[in-house]
């Protein structure tokens, strides 16, 4: 155990004395908890230290890294986005029935991407000009997405289109590892995310909206425009991760993704933005989400668990974090 | 119109004045059938700061909202640099150079000091943010201002001094000409509203129009050069700082001739009481930044009145009392018995009950009727567990509405529909159905019309010649002196004066809250 968690001397008293800004805290406070269960995972099970495990963690998990960025908008406004599982759902269905009936790859990824976009816009405009709470607004889009796919058809469609299977099979390699093009997709994703948020006008509304709406308003802040922007790019993230999905399971179903959206939830808080809005990094969702990923695999590795302790698991981890977030954002007397 | 409309009493300008860099003349704003403005007129001239002085409703904000473009002005005319000027929007008046800082602070808490000051018109390069730049840019203004602060740090890490003092810096980073604030120091210690009034005086030697509003007359005399007074949407008189006293201010501001009202006023104490041991006792009672440390006692079937201007600390007391807020110092033992009341719930066991000066926001439920809002406290007291049967409900509300003369005698009206005087006496009737045996009333009688005040006046003394202990605060005076048996003078959060009411006049109530002047150490004027 020395030899992973315990740093030498010199270096620990330069933790020591380092303080970390208190808004760094929680998503280091991750950062750690990933670090930990992976050292923790690594002395237990054989193999888990292989770099290829972190990768293959990217690779798994791709599609909701994605719709973890895309959901960090809109939390970060102080509002949810209940409907992006369905999203995904609506998204492989469309995706698969296009290519089935024999569409170019390009021109169904258009269309994916299309529909995505169009949903979060309209629920966007509901939300911000009818004054509508965003998780109504959002779970009436839940249920309409996936009310549509069943529309486009109640079996399940495979995708054999061999430009997408070549894409979905092809990988990466680093070395003596690989990844996929999806994980490429999901980080490049974040790092996009990453820079309007931290360095656009647009990014800093997104963050000033969840820390005051009124104030923001009144600093003449373009209020109306991010608002309606934040749930169109987790629209157009629901759909790009719909498309990610299709890649890694080479189908379109109704019943795939049911629940994904508290999964992506999950994964965003647990990366430490707080859900009132106003503070968190999409840094802190891809953490989050690779935590959930890391208790997956590490629960296989074991063997003996069975897979629903991965669910109580994550309820344990969800609690901790917002317990610890209201303690770290309790205002000073 | 281009002749200046000098109101009665105004001292003729002198000819060598400069000139205004912004003037509002004849300004009138009606809202409904409510003359807000009535022909007010304001001079605001450059490296001065210009304090609006006046109570409640005297018009103060109608007229900041008029200047700021929220309202739209029905009739007279903005100059600024002797141009004329409409407003169509705040936006509008920040272009124009008017910059407006709010009591509340309008800032977003989560992002830095820096991002604050500047966000909307960030400096950017290559089209994406430039941090350093802006970081450098807030540092300079800051420093300019003479604020102590790192543009990096998250704006709620510091307090709200601070993030006043950093909204002021946004405000002045727009170049504003004029620069309005309403009630800056209203959550600010004496340590802070000094750092703001450096940052004041550094502006208004840079040529800076000041507009301070501030319900604490030292502050006024402290800070600002000449100031406009206000009373029921009339202008009063604009006055130089320097030649008026506080008494003389107070008296502009309250209105009517003292003589007049020396006369009006009856000094009749009710009871007698004021024997035996208090029912209320507090010892050193205070909150941090709302009230210093207060003593009071109040007596079986007494009625103690307390006086002062709005923001003395006379409704934060009373939250104290009824545990609406905790205190942070000092005792409070009701009959002997020491409790730290930690919930208006905790005050309603002991007996307490307490009606808010917010009538709207702290008292009516509109959408219930007459009867469910009577019964309200009645009910929470008793638990959700024990409804009150049919037949005391019907009785007790037919009893109070009779008692209280409530109109529309019917429980069945939606509290929403009636007046401001009736809905008191429902708010009245709610607390009495408790059997209170201390009644704290904050501005009952605020905005409802002579008849209905009449009633409630009667009705409280009547209670307390009952045996009921009521502590009455009203900014009317005459009001406060025709009921209590005791008095209590209040001035910048804290009491000044405490004594039995007999032959205490509205003038004496005046001197002892303007009394205190600060003259001798004031080294500005």
């Amino acid at each position: 155990m020395s030899a992973v968690t315990v740093p030498t001397a010199s270096a620990w008293d330069r933790v020591r004395t380092y303080r970390p800004p208190n808004r760094y805290l929680p998503i280091l406070a991750t950062a750690a908890l990933f670090v930990g269960l992976f050292g923790v995972g690594g002395i237990r099970y054989d193999g888990l230290t292989d770099p290829q495990v972190l990768l293959s963690l990217l690779i798994d998990n791709a599609f909701l890294i994605v719709l973890g960025v895309g959901m960090t908008f809109v939390i970060l406004t102080g509002g949810i986005d209940l409907s992006v599982g369905s999203v995904v759902a609506l998204s492989t269905m469309i995706a698969a029935k296009t290519l089935d009936m024999g569409w170019s790859p390009y021109l169904s990824i258009v269309a994916v991407l299309a529909t995505g976009t169009l949903l979060g816009l309209l629920m966007g405009l509901l939300i911000h000009y009818f004054d509508i709470q965003p998780f109504i607004a959002t779970l009436a889009g839940l249920f309409l997405a996936r009310g549509l796919t069943y529309l486009i058809s109640v079996e399940s469609i495979s995708i054999k289109d061999p430009t997408v299977t070549d894409l979905a099979f092809r990988t990466v390699h680093l070395g003596d590892y690989y990844v996929r093009w999806t994980a490429i997709i999901a980080l490049a994703t974040v790092a996009i995310a990453a820079y309007v948020l931290a360095r656009t006008r647009f990014g800093r509304t997104v963050y000033a909206i969840g820390g005051n709406e009124a104030s923001a308003m009144l600093m003449g802040l373009r209020v109306a425009f991010t608002k309606v922007g934040v749930y169109v790019i987790s629209g157009f993230c629901a759909a790009l991760a719909g498309l990610l999905f299709s890649l890694y399971i080479l189908s379109g179903n109704s019943l795939h993704a049911i629940g994904m959206e508290l999964d992506a939830i999950a994964a965003v808080v647990i990366g430490g933005t707080l859900l009132t809005g106003g503070r968190g990094y999409v840094v802190g969702s891809l953490l989050g989400v690779l935590v959930l990923g890391i208790i997956k695999t590490l629960i296989s590795f074991d063997g003996t668990l069975s897979s629903y302790w991965i669910r109580i698991i994550t309820g344990v981890l969800l609690l901790a974090f917002v317990v610890v977030q209201r303690f770290a954002t309790r205002r000073r007397p | 119109m281009t002749q200046m409309r000098t109101p009665a009493g105004t001292t003729s300008v002198p000819a060598a004045e400069p000139q205004p860099v912004i003037e509002m003349r004849d300004i009138s704003i009606t809202f409904g059938a409510v003359r807000a403005l009535d022909e007010v007129s304001v001079r605001l001239f450059p490296g001065e700061v210009h304090a609006l002085m006046g109570e409640n409703g005297a018009g103060k904000s109608t007229l900041i909202k008029a200047l700021t473009g929220v309202y739209a002005i029905d009739a007279g005319v903005v100059t600024i640099d002797g141009e004329r000027h409409e407003f169509s929007s705040p936006a509008a008046a920040q272009a124009a150079g008017i910059s407006t800082v709010y009591q509340e602070v309008n800032l977003v808490p989560n992002l830095t000091v820096a991002e604050n000051m500047l966000l909307g018109r960030e400096p950017r390069r290559f089209g994406s943010i430039d941090v350093r730049e802006m970081n450098r840019r807030a540092r300079r203004t800051l420093l300019h201002l003479g604020i102590d602060v790192d543009p990096r740090t998250v704006l709620d890490e510091h307090p709200i001094a601070v993030q006043q003092l950093v909204a002021i810096a946004r405000a002045v980073d727009v170049e504003a000409k004029v620069l309005i604030l309403d009630e800056p120091t209203s959550s600010l210690d004496a340590d802070e509203v000094e750092k703001l009034f450096t940052v004041m005086r550094r502006l208004r030697e840079e040529g800076v129009a000041i507009v301070f509003v501030s319900h604490f007359l030292d502050q006024v005399y402290e800070i600002a050069d000449r100031m406009t007074i206000l009373r029921n949407g009339r202008l009063v008189e604009e006055r130089m700082v320097a030649d008026t006293t506080q008494l003389e201010l107070v008296r502009l501001m309250i209105g009517r001739e003292l003589e007049v009202l020396d006369r009006l006023d009856r000094a009749a104490p009710t009871t007698g009481a004021g024997s035996g041991t208090p029912l209320l006792t507090a010892v050193g009672l205070g909150r941090k930044n709302t009230l210093e440390a207060t003593d009071l006692a109040l007596y079986e079937g007494e009625v103690v009145g307390i006086a002062g201007l709005l923001g003395s600390g006379r409704t934060e007391l009373a939250r104290l009392l009824f545990g609406a807020d905790t205190a942070d110092t000092g005792e409070l033992a009701v009959r002997s018995h020491t409790r730290r009341l930690r919930s208006p719930r905790h005050a309603i066991d002991r007996r307490i009950a307490f009606s808010s000066e917010d009538r709207k926001a702290e008292g009516v439920v509109g959408d219930l009727t007459v009867a469910d809002n009577m019964l309200l406290a009645l009910q929470a007291s008793r638990g959700w567990l024990r409804p009150i049967p049919q037949g005391t409900r019907a009785r007790l509300v037919k009893d109070y509405i009779e008692a209280l003369d409530i109109r529309p005698a019917d429980p069945t009206a939606l509290m929403r529909n009636l007046s401001g005087g009736n809905q008191q006496k429902v708010l009245l009737a709610r607390w009495l159905i408790t059997e209170p045996e201390i009644l704290i009333l904050d501005e009952p009688t605020r905005g409802i019309d002579i008849g209905a005040k009449a009633q409630i006046q009667a009705k409280v003394a009547e209670l307390a010649a009952q045996g009921l202990s009521v502590v009455f605060i009203s900014a009317e005076l005459e009001e406060v002196l025709r009921l209590s048996d005791r008095l209590v003078v209040m001035r910048d959060r804290r009491k000044i004066d405490e004594r039995t009411n007999d032959d205490v006049s509205v003038r004496d109530v005046l001197e002892i809250i303007a009394g205190e002047t600060r003259s001798e150490e004031d080294t500005h004027a």
